[in-house]
């Protein structure tokens, strides 16, 4: 009997929690909810929601941190996860000093970054090209931390060094043994990797201000500042945006490493 | 695309390797200050099982990964099929390994982790003979109604037969075998010992097999290898191993020895009364001690014995009985069970040696 009453009141806290934890998640969506659709004092509408496809600014913002993100994931794909692989698997010595390098990002503040690379992006502004895609160098710095925390954390978990020798032994060519056996092994590791540096990219303001580029988020405070319901509502729909996207990549990421996997 | 595979045909008689016989010459490798490897040179005829037994850090793991390609040598040659392949990267050594670790591919079932080796350039097989093949191997390791189960729905066994099976896949020079059963349960790894023994000699598949328990190596094996700090003591047929050790060292590691002290004299050794033969190697001359086998002592009751069984343990079809000689020496003798009936806890017994060759070692 007492253990029943125990389970009961088990039950209840959980639900007491799940309740608290998602209003404070959910409040403010709500919120933003409701601004973005009030028209007047009284009225309700989706003049802010309509808008946003009629802020040519906006879209070409929105495009552009889209168009990073994509970049950002294929450096993370292409760069980050052979080297993080490699230092583990071939490299342990330098395992220590890569996570040191990778997790430095997240000590120094974004305002010391722009210093730091102003000077550069100045140059490339005059010398080569004034695109915000450029951004995408300083970004691929900004997300290390998270992606090798989910890719150091894949591959502990997992024995990928003998899985690594079984493929050469049975005749796997480097790239067919990393991304036929080892990428695949730590795809959740990966897609974590990946949906990080989507929401970080997207949400990314300090740096893109500061460095003068129009990206999404630039964007839409520039146009909070003329009509504060559009900026919300391009918020809000950013959010939902990164939510589907946890929801889509694990999917496509899959096919992704299939179609990495093919005989070179 | 290689003609030959082309036409390979899907029976089992088509799956066996043309093995090629090994020879590694002076191999050594050192990791720091440990020499893993000290100058180890033997062969492998074609078609045979030769087990490398040793104690941990003996350096036959290490031997096996270098033969493998896994392990860069700091000195020595290895030769598959008298082709040097020493400097040959592990992905173009053709060699099946079976690991000690779990090693299937967690995100490819186990007809996909089979058909692997032949997705690869190297053994690139066409699909449906690829699928064929993928089939009659986990027909042939007892798991053909597996084949969809990824390898978190098998069992440790299981997923050793499919590694196996892998191995086998891309028809190997050389299979190598790293400890495969170390981590099964007692049941299962006698089971797969005799199985992966069966589908060896039905592909004649050159084969070195890792192990440090003896009972699995002495079982399976054409010839033993016993690894002592990175050199090779003695390589031998099982029961030449076990019956005319050439070292110490191999004696005490294969099986039981009772130390008895004696004199050596003109070949052969003064133990309690009895003369017994000794084995090359050993001390020639002087006081030695003789490390006889518990099964070289026949044991017989006898009121008027001056020998005293203090425990008797029941093994099956033998039984172990520790005793007393009347000098107060301790041994161990093992008699047929059915022979034992009379020699339990406290009796009086009479203890000869069966005149076979014993090893004698010097007395420091």
């Amino acid at each position: 009997m007492k253990m029943k009453d125990r389970s009961l009141l088990v039950n209840v806290w959980r639900r007491i929690v799940l309740a608290v934890v998602s209003l404070y998640l959910l409040l403010p969506l709500i919120a933003m909810l409701d601004f973005s659709t009030k028209v007047g004092r009284h009225m309700r509408g989706l003049y802010a929601w309509r808008a946003i496809v009629h802020q040519p600014d906006l879209i070409s913002a929105i495009l552009t941190s889209l168009e990073l993100a994509i970049i950002v994931v294929g450096l993370v794909l292409f760069v980050v996860v052979p080297t993080v692989v490699w230092v583990h698997l071939r490299l342990p010595r330098l395992r220590r000093p890569l996570e040191l390098i990778c997790l430095l990002p997240l000590a120094i503040p974004g305002i010391v970054l722009v210093v730091g690379v102003a000077d550069i992006y100045r140059w490339i502004s005059i010398h080569i090209t004034e695109s915000p895609l450029t951004l995408a160098a300083v970004y691929a710095m900004l997300v290390l931390p998270y992606t090798y925390r989910s890719l150091s954390a894949a591959l502990n978990a997992v024995d990928v060094h003998t899985l690594a020798e079984a493929s050469r032994t049975l005749g796997a060519s480097t790239y067919r043994m990393l991304f036929g056996v080892v990428v695949p092994t730590i795809r959740s590791g990966v897609m974590s990797g990946a949906v990080i540096s989507i929401a970080l990219v997207l949400g990314e303001f300090t740096i893109s201000s500061l460095l003068n580029y129009k990206t999404m988020q630039v964007q839409i405070v520039l146009l909070g500042q003329s009509d504060a319901s559009i900026a919300v509502a391009v918020s809000l729909a950013s959010l939902i945006f990164v939510f589907l996207l946890l929801v889509i990549i694990p999917t496509t990421t899959s096919r992704a490493i299939e179609v990495l996997d093919t005989d070179e | 695309m290689n003609n030959d595979r082309k036409d390979h045909t899907v029976t089992t008689k088509s799956l066996s390797s043309s093995s090629a016989a090994v020879q590694l010459i002076d191999l050594a490798k050192s990791f720091g200050s440990v020499h893993a490897l000290a100058g180890l040179t033997m062969e492998i005829a074609k078609g045979e099982l030769v087990a490398l037994l040793g104690p941990s850090g003996c350096g036959k793991t290490t031997a096996l990964r270098a033969l493998a390609g896994l392990q860069v040598l700091d000195r020595g040659q290895i030769f598959v099929d008298n082709k040097n392949v020493t400097f040959l990267r592990a992905n173009h050594r053709n060699m099946g390994m079976v690991f000690q670790a779990y090693s299937l591919f967690p995100h490819l079932t186990a007809r996909e982790n089979v058909e692997y080796g032949l997705t690869l350039k190297a053994h690139k097989t066409p699909p449906a003979v690829r699928r064929a093949r993928g089939g009659e191997l986990l027909d042939l390791v007892g798991l053909g109604s597996h084949a969809n189960h990824f390898p978190h729905q098998l069992s440790g066994g299981q997923q050793q037969r499919v590694a196996l099976a892998r191995a086998l896949a891309i028809s190997p020079k050389v299979l190598l075998l790293d400890e495969p059963l170390s981590a099964l349960d007692a049941k299962v790894r006698t089971q797969l010992r005799d199985e992966i023994r069966r589908i060896q000699l039905e592909l004649g598949t050159t084969t070195l097999f890792v192990t440090h328990d003896q009972e699995e190596a002495l079982g399976i094996a054409d010839r033993v290898g016993v690894m002592r700090s990175g050199v090779l003591e003695q390589i031998a047929a099982p029961i030449e191993l076990y019956e005319r050790p050439s070292s110490a060292f191999v004696a005490e590691f294969v099986g039981l020895t009772n130390p008895i002290r004696g004199t050596v004299n003109a070949g052969s050794i003064e133990i309690l009364g009895a003369r017994v033969p000794v084995l090359s190697g050993s001390v020639k001359s002087g006081t030695g001690i003789a490390l006889i086998r518990p099964e070289s002592l026949n044991v017989r009751a006898n009121d008027r014995g001056t020998a005293k069984v203090f425990a008797a343990s029941f093994l099956g079809a033998s039984c172990r009985l520790a005793i007393n000689l009347a000098d107060g020496t301790r041994i161990t003798a093992q008699v047929p069970s059915s022979d034992a009936r009379s020699l339990g806890a406290g009796a009086a017994v009479d203890v000869e040696f069966k005149p076979m060759p014993v090893f004698v070692k010097d007395v420091k």
